[in-house]
């Protein structure tokens, strides 16, 4: 019953009341009294009658109005009041009660207020607290990202499909060197998150570890880890350490991990490989434990192996080679000395015999030398470091130590050596020390050059001449300054790198130098520019995410159109091409991709490849694409390229804007490359069209402003699909809004606009 | 009657050395310097012993060995082969292909002369 009717009701009974007893009283009077008294009554009521109802009708009117008023002010006030409470509940958190009415409501609204403000000041708190705690987790993931992306050794965590959660950028590196063919263009194609780490990795290898585990972890190993050693599709060898992650049970349940392993997970061992990770184990705190995953430190000992067996052959060419040349010229020799009746021919073919192979001998040893220089150098941990950053180390560790003034003269800024940094900066400072006790110099140059195999580093100063006696001396002492002792002499720091040093005076200039001979290293592991990119990306690195660590793997191969858009990994992707018609023979001239899995956009994981067209770029589309003959001449013919990139975008949907124009080229290629593409494909231009039916254009750059998202390097295929994948982020939760959640309703509304008609 | 002696050996500088040796210490000798001729040798020749190089190219000495041991008519044939590598493995493989003897290069030529007299006696 609402309020209008009870309203009326109210109106009608208060009419009853004020009427009800004088007609009561009436009706008992008439019933009383006689029939005269009646006609007299009659008539007295003829006359009084009106007055009678006139007033009852005034009174009922003032009652009336009274109730009205007792209505407004209590009843809907108070809904009024439950309306605004209802708006501070749900959606207007800080919207307050009015204070109006009758002082009983005020009074009401007044505690409905503060204890909203309580509230407020409770949830504020508690946001507050998580936050912090938020902070605190992603500072510490942050913290743990690059800590590992500093490793020289690679690290993958995976969880118990084999997916990748983590992995460092050495890992990343060294999968790229391995990356032979067409996976190397995608720049280490291999790794990825969320990608199976068995396109790198033995399966039974794999479950063979974790069984190792799981017994280990049993029998209450202290060190439930599994060593071995596999070679690689590209023929590399790996040396792995598998390390498991633990969680407990109750966490894992949580999570969504299944206490049984599923059945028939898409098929081949798979199950085998889950059945004895899932299994329950008992920790010695009585918690049981579960493994959800495990942690691969991967080393690449390719190279380490050829050095070994470049150290076997040289020790073979000094053997085995020495040994035949000695035993030639030894049975000459002893044969001569035998045969003190020799002929003076004879004798002459014999000494000829020994001086050959002697000086053959040297010439052997000599080329040996050179050859395996790298080989045969001491086995100290060497790393290759650039030589200017070894110099301004020991710049810094000078002046600060010291409080010597150094100069830096001619730097040679590309050299890279092969050197134990610590010792090499502390020799450098004891000699500076040296200078500085003995012959009062007041300031130090240090140089840099670089000849052939070598680099020279010299230490300058300029006035007071030293002797070489004195080096001689230095070299042999302890490298003591001030109060920090080293047991090493600067004989051993300069024998350990292979080096020499020496004194020599710049006659000229009034100057002496020491100059410290290094070999140079060549080049490094690690591409610089590959590390820069990491350095200088602001957002989070986007090498792991662990929340992957829960997800399971769907059945069978490949994407399930039923899951929900913001649990899929996908490929977007863009193309720029000779032309707008590929059936009138426009080709694709570059491809770029990135992925995005669980919600981010992996900017490490991209697809980059200029491609050669085969036929010559219309002048009309360099502008726009910025691409030139010069820049696709060398370049892989799509041949090459888009079977690499059908690999790259393996079980991932695929995302472009305006896909059906990328698509077109594919198809035209399928039949002649065998390479079909299968996998769905969402449209960036379609959902627009989705989310806003009413707005005019659906370029990509008016999308991306639409959806405040700032565009930098379009039209390079990459800059484009880093920006169609920010556009396709920010489009999954308003499609959520519109009920779109899983793909295939994404597909189907996309299918729906005006857009799909379409055709190119 | 003098003992035949086959040097095969693809070295100048160690042949002249053994062929001035052993001529002078009385034996009859000839000289292959590849796996091929050393086979025809053997049967043309007919030597009493055969100092087999090792390192040989085309047919290394293990092969001739081999060869050497499988001809029936050959039986009573003494082989010393000679190595500059002189592993272990390597001695024992041509030990047990059927080498008499086996010697490592540097070697003495006293050692090497009285090594043959000894297979000869």
């Amino acid at each position: 019953m609402n309020a209008k009717t009870r309203f009326v009701l109210a109106a009608v009974a208060l009419g009853l009341l004020m009427t009800g007893p004088f007609l009561l009283t009436v009706g008992i009077l008439w019933a009383d009294i006689g029939a005269e008294e009646r006609a007299g009554f009659l008539v007295a009521m003829d006359r009084w009658l009106p007055i009678g109802g006139l007033i009852t009708i005034v009174t009922l009117f003032l009652g009336v109005q009274l109730l009205r008023a007792l209505f407004q002010q209590y009843v809907h006030g108070l809904l009024r009041m439950a309306e605004t409470l209802r708006l501070m509940l749900g959606a207007n958190r800080n919207f307050r009660v009015a204070i109006e009415g009758p002082p009983e409501v005020r009074e009401l609204a007044h505690a409905a207020n503060d204890l909203a403000q309580q509230r407020d000041e409770l949830l504020d708190d508690v946001e507050a607290q998580i936050r912090h705690a938020k902070a605190t987790v992603e500072e510490e993931k942050n913290r743990l990202a690059a800590l590992m992306s500093e490793l020289a050794q690679g690290v993958v965590v995976c969880n118990l499909d084999g997916r990748i959660l983590l992995y460092n950028s050495r890992a990343r590196l060294q999968f790229k060197a391995l990356a032979q063919g067409p996976t190397s263009m995608s720049g280490g194609a291999l790794i990825g998150l969320g990608r199976s780490i068995f396109s790198i990795l033995e399966r039974g290898q794999i479950t063979h570890s974790l069984e190792n585990i799981q017994q280990r972890l049993r029998k209450g190993s202290a060190e439930p880890t599994a060593n071995f050693i596999t070679t690689t599709r590209g023929g590399a060898l790996l040396r792995c350490q598998m390390a498991p992650v633990l969680g407990s049970a109750e966490r894992a349940e949580k999570e969504g991990i299944p206490p049984s392993p599923p059945a028939g997970q898409g098929g081949d061992g798979a199950s085998s490989q889950a059945a004895p990770a899932q299994e329950l184990i008992a920790s010695p705190l009585g918690a049981e434990l579960q493994v959800t995953g495990y942690v691969l430190t991967i080393e690449n000992i390719t190279r380490n192996f050829e050095r070994e067996a470049e150290r076997d052959q040289v020790l073979q060419t000094l053997t085995a080679g020495n040994r035949a040349a000695l035993g030639n010229i030894r049975a000459a020799v002893e044969t001569l000395l035998d045969s003190p009746e020799m002929e003076a021919d004879f004798r002459e073919r014999f000494m000829r015999v020994i001086s050959d192979e002697a000086s053959a001998m040297s010439t052997r040893l000599d080329a040996t030398m050179n050859r395996f220089a790298d080989s045969l150098k001491t086995r100290w941990p060497l790393e290759d470091v650039l030589a200017i950053d070894i110099l301004a180390a020991a710049a810094r560790r000078i002046e600060d130590r010291l409080k010597l003034p150094i100069k830096h003269e001619e730097q040679e800024s590309n050299l890279w050596m092969r050197v134990d940094s610590f010792s090499l900066i502390q020799a450098i400072t004891f000699l500076a020390a040296r200078l500085q006790d003995h012959y009062e110099i007041r300031e130090l140059r240090l140089r840099l050059a670089a000849d052939g195999k070598m680099v020279f580093v010299d230490l300058i100063w300029s006035g007071t001449t030293v002797s070489s006696e004195t080096l001689y001396m230095w070299e042999l002492e302890p490298m003591n300054v001030g109060n920090e002792t080293s047991p090493l002499t600067l004989r051993d720091v300069v024998d350990r790198h292979g080096g020499e040093i020496w004194y020599q005076r710049e006659k000229t200039a009034h100057r002496a130098f020491f100059r410290i001979v290094l070999p140079a290293a060549a080049t490094p592991d690690a591409p610089v520019a590959d590390q820069a990119q990491h350095l200088h990306s602001d957002s989070r690195p986007e090498y792991y995410d662990f929340d992957l660590f829960g997800a399971r793997d769907a059945e069978g191969a490949g994407v399930d159109i039923e899951r929900k858009l913001s649990e899929l990994a996908y490929t977007v992707f863009d193309t720029e091409t000779t032309g707008l018609e590929p059936s009138n023979g426009d080709e694709i001239i570059q491809m770029g991709a990135v992925r995005v899995v669980n919600n981010r956009l992996l900017r490490q994981e991209i697809f980059d490849q200029l491609v050669d067209p085969g036929i010559p770029l219309k002048p009309a589309g360099i502008p726009i694409h910025g691409i030139t003959e010069a820049m696709v001449a060398g370049q892989p013919r799509l041949d090459v390229v888009l079977p690499a990139f059908h690999e790259f975008c393996h079980e991932t949907v695929l995302v472009a804007h305006n896909a059906a124009f990328d698509m077109r080229f594919f198809q035209l290629k399928e039949e002649s490359l065998g390479v079909k593409f299968t996998q769905p494909v969402l449209d960036t231009l379609l959902l627009s069209a989705v989310i806003h039916p009413n707005q005019e254009s659906h370029k990509l750059e008016l999308i991306a402003e639409r959806l405040g998202i700032n565009v930098i390097g379009r039209h390079t295929a990459l800059g484009d699909a880093f920006v169609t994948g920010e556009v396709f982020l920010k489009m999954i939760p308003l499609l959520a809004d519109m009920g779109i959640v899983t793909l295939r309703q994404a597909l189907d509304a996309a299918q729906k606009t005006y857009f799909a008609r379409i055709q190119y | 009657m003098a003992h035949r002696i086959l040097i095969v050996d693809d070295e100048p500088n160690i042949v002249i050395s053994l062929e001035y040796l052993l001529k002078k210490e009385g034996f009859e000798v000839k000289v292959a310097t590849d796996g091929d001729s050393a086979l025809l040798q053997a049967a043309e020749f007919r030597p009493d012993l055969v100092l087999l190089d090792v390192m040989m190219p085309k047919k290394s000495g293990f092969e001739v060995c081999e060869s050497l041991r499988a001809d029936a008519s050959l039986a009573d044939l003494k082989i010393i082969m000679l190595t500059a590598k002189g592993r272990d493995t390597e001695i024992t493989k041509g030990l047990a292909l059927g080498a008499n003897a086996y010697i490592t290069k540097p070697f003495s030529t006293k050692d090497l002369v009285a090594q043959i007299k000894l297979l000869l006696t």
